[in-house]
């Protein structure tokens, strides 16, 4: 690990990691909405950012073991994930590796999924963590993006305890390990990892389609579907124009942002999630979409085809990461490194067939498929251990992009461009 | 003064003082509150701070005056359809139900027993290009491949017309049931054949229905946030979508409280012309019923 550790982390907060702690401040901001019931009398609304300490990088450091030595194991934790994101048994709420977990560990697992995009899932428990109000969730996981760059800034995320990730530093791949966006991997270790490009059905098209040029295209009027987040929209034009996203500058942002509204007319709809079942039943040709989602839709509709766009695509990484007031944090963190052994990353990478963070896997698949003795089986890991969505390429890699990264102050002019075309 | 005729005297007061609070409490309070966070001006990170910042209005106006403007479309649109519909179907109760009005009545509300939201989520299902309804047109060569009915605006106004017509039809049966029998028959003693008699007895006597109908309807139709969502498409969005996600995703207070002070003066405008229209004493009769 680096010695490289954010400045600042309060006494306050530590305190606070477990405990949930109503002050008057807190209490002002109470449920977001209500402080603006409050903010008659205040004339004003706190805001979230914590109050920061000026405790050297050492001293918190030591804190952050002292609050680790602390915490005892309680035999359970609550895990808030997305849909499709976990491998599933005979039922679909039946999931065998964290049922390996619980009995290799004695730890139950609470398992929900209840997140389905980052910014509507921040603004449902920001209210609560500004609060000083447990959310209910030991792990929750977020893209590296704006909604994690907020839980950075607001010291809303438990720092891991780093002598509890041996088998993350022992396994993890270099795409997750260190990454820009958590130095160190202070807070975050990576969940999956994907890639946004095309889905399509080039049966109802008629013919493939290769890159975001081809959503311009007028014979699929309202047959095109794109996300309604700004930073995967913005960074799809982006890369439509030959801009790198991560260093756009304001003026890429309007270009891009042009771009988009000269597309609007032939977009069906600007998607959630749900873009997946829209293109699996047809109602979509052509749609921007994440990796993984269209390697599981092809089991309901074989015709479906992912693309990573040859004028670029964007990479990105979910992360596991422990919200402040969780009430099992030790739980979570062991579990957080259990998952990193090449095994378990397997049997889940075998389901969620987006990029898993264990390299380790691919060797296990392609020993999986030399010792199956069906053939449907043998198929099955022979595409999985070659799979590029999975294990991507270094040729593909040139082509994959990161988000821009924007600290919130800066974020007003990119909101004002952006969410006003996949609102309209 | 004695004690007594001082009680005698607040007595009044005293009773309707649950409904003053009332009032205050849910209805002043955020509106104030919610109009002093409008112009405001921050983060959520620093916080907000009331700074008199009365641009916010404008700008929001200017970002998003075609959702206000085609949430007042849809409303408008969505309402006509309902009274249309709705008129003739509580006429049929009222006078035809008989006995089984009130089996009627209940058929009528027997939808709301299932979520709204998943009865919105099986429009998109049936609707869907693939689904029952553009299957069948496709079979019997009425539609192509383009052909789309989920994610246009015909969707949105249908989920709304759907999710509403119960809340039209209530208000106009009431003043229909009310109308005395009696009446049509002394229309028609005095020579008015039944048209006549529909349209100088009974549509007049039930106008403070469809004046509440109307109410009833298109003020939240307008600022439903839901069906849009679910059955609207790139060019579809309502302003209750745009609020709400200002609200608790962006968490752009001002905006939002801007927004929403903007929706209800425009609704506020719009209804004030409609009551002038109407009358006001049907609006009061109505009121005090």
């Amino acid at each position: 690990m680096t010695g490289e550790l954010p400045p600042e982390l309060s006494p306050d907060l530590i305190r606070g990691l477990t405990q949930p702690r109503v002050s008057r401040r807190s209490a002002l901001k109470f449920g977001g909405l209500s402080a603006l019931g409050l903010a008659l009398s205040a004339c004003s609304i706190a805001g979230t950012k914590g109050k920061g300490g000026n405790l050297g990088g050492r001293a918190w450091r030591d804190e952050i073991d002292k609050f680790w030595s602390e915490q005892k194991k309680k035999g359970h934790f609550d895990f808030e994930n997305w849909p499709l994101y976990m491998d599933q048994g005979a039922k679909a709420s039946d999931h065998p590796s964290l049922n390996l977990f619980t009995k290799q560990t004695g730890i139950t697992v609470t398992y929900r999924e209840d997140i389905s995009d980052n910014s509507g899932y921040y603004g449902k428990i920001a209210p609560q963590l500004s609060a000083g109000q447990s959310i209910g969730a030991d792990i929750i996981v977020i893209t590296n993006g704006f909604e994690l760059e907020n839980l950075f800034e607001r010291d809303w995320l438990i720092p891991l305890d780093q002598s509890r990730m041996t088998n993350f530093y022992k396994y993890s791949s270099e795409l997750v390990r260190d990454p820009s966006y958590d130095r160190g991997n202070v807070y975050t270790m990576a969940w999956q990892s994907g890639i946004t490009g095309i889905g399509y059905n080039p049966k109802l098209i008629g013919h493939e389609i290769t890159g975001w040029k081809d959503l311009l295209d007028p014979k699929l009027s309202g047959k095109i579907g794109m996300f309604n987040n700004s930073e995967d929209l913005a960074a799809a034009a982006m890369c439509a124009l030959g801009i790198d996203p991560e260093r756009s500058t304001p003026s890429d942002w309007t270009k891009a942002a042009d771009w988009l509204k000269k597309q609007r007319p032939l977009v069906r709809k600007y998607y959630d999630q749900s873009y997946a079942d829209a293109l699996a039943k047809g109602d979509l040709w052509a749609t921007m979409a994440w990796s993984g989602d269209i390697f599981l839709k092809q089991a309901d509709n074989p015709d479906l085809k992912f693309v990573i766009p040859e004028e670029g695509g964007v990479i990105w990484t979910d992360n596991m990461c422990i919200p402040v007031h969780a009430q099992h944090p030790l739980d979570a963190m062991i579990y957080m490194d259990y998952v990193y052994q090449p095994k378990i990353a397997e049997m889940l990478a075998a389901y969620i067939n987006y990029i898993t963070p264990v390299p380790a896997v691919q060797p296990l698949f392609a020993k999986e498929a030399k010792d199956a003795t069906s053939k449907a089986d043998k198929d099955t890991y022979a595409t999985l251990a070659s799979s590029p969505l999975i294990f991507p390429k270094p040729a593909d890699f040139a082509r994959l992009h990161r988000y821009r990264v924007l600290p919130s102050k800066e974020r007003k002019a990119w909101n004002a461009l952006f969410e006003p075309i996949y609102q309209s | 003064m004695s004690a007594l005729r001082i009680r005698r005297r607040l007595a009044p007061y005293a009773l309707v003082l649950p409904g003053w609070l009332w009032l205050v409490i849910f209805f002043v309070v955020p509106t104030v509150s919610m109009l002093s966070v409008s112009t405001m001006t921050g983060n959520d990170l620093d916080g907000f701070k009331q700074t008199f910042h009365f641009s916010t209005y404008s700008d929001a106006w200017t970002q998003y005056h075609v959702q206000i403007l085609r949430s007042l479309r849809y409303g408008l649109a969505a309402t006509v359809i309902c009274l249309v519909i709705a008129y003739p179907v509580a006429y049929w109760i009222a006078f035809r139900g008989g006995r089984y009005k009130s089996s009627l009545l209940f058929l009528l509300l027997l939808p709301f027993f299932v979520s709204f939201v998943i009865r919105t989520q099986s429009w998109q299902f049936m609707l869907s290009d693939h689904g029952m309804v553009i299957g069948l047109l496709r079979d019997l060569h009425l539609a192509g491949d383009h052909t789309q009915i989920l994610q246009t605006s015909t969707a949105v106004v249908g989920g709304l017309v759907y999710n509403f017509l119960p809340f039209t039809v209530l208000p106009i049966y009431v003043a229909l049931e009310r109308v005395d029998p009696a009446l049509l028959e002394a229309g028609s003693d005095l020579y008015a054949n039944k048209a006549t008699a529909f349209r100088k007895v009974v549509l007049p006597l039930s106008l403070p229905g469809v004046f509440a109908a109307v109410l009833l309807t298109f003020v939240p139709v307008a600022s439903d946030y839901v069906n849009a969502q679910i059955l609207g498409g790139s060019q579809t969005t309502m302003i209750g979508t745009v609020i709400q996600t200002e609200y608790f995703t962006n968490l752009n207070y001002p905006l939002a409280a801007s927004l929403s002070f903007i929706l209800m003066g425009v609704l506020l405008i719009g209804i004030f012309l409609y009551a002038r229209l109407l009358g006001t004493d049907d609006v009061l009769e109505m009121a005090a019923r």
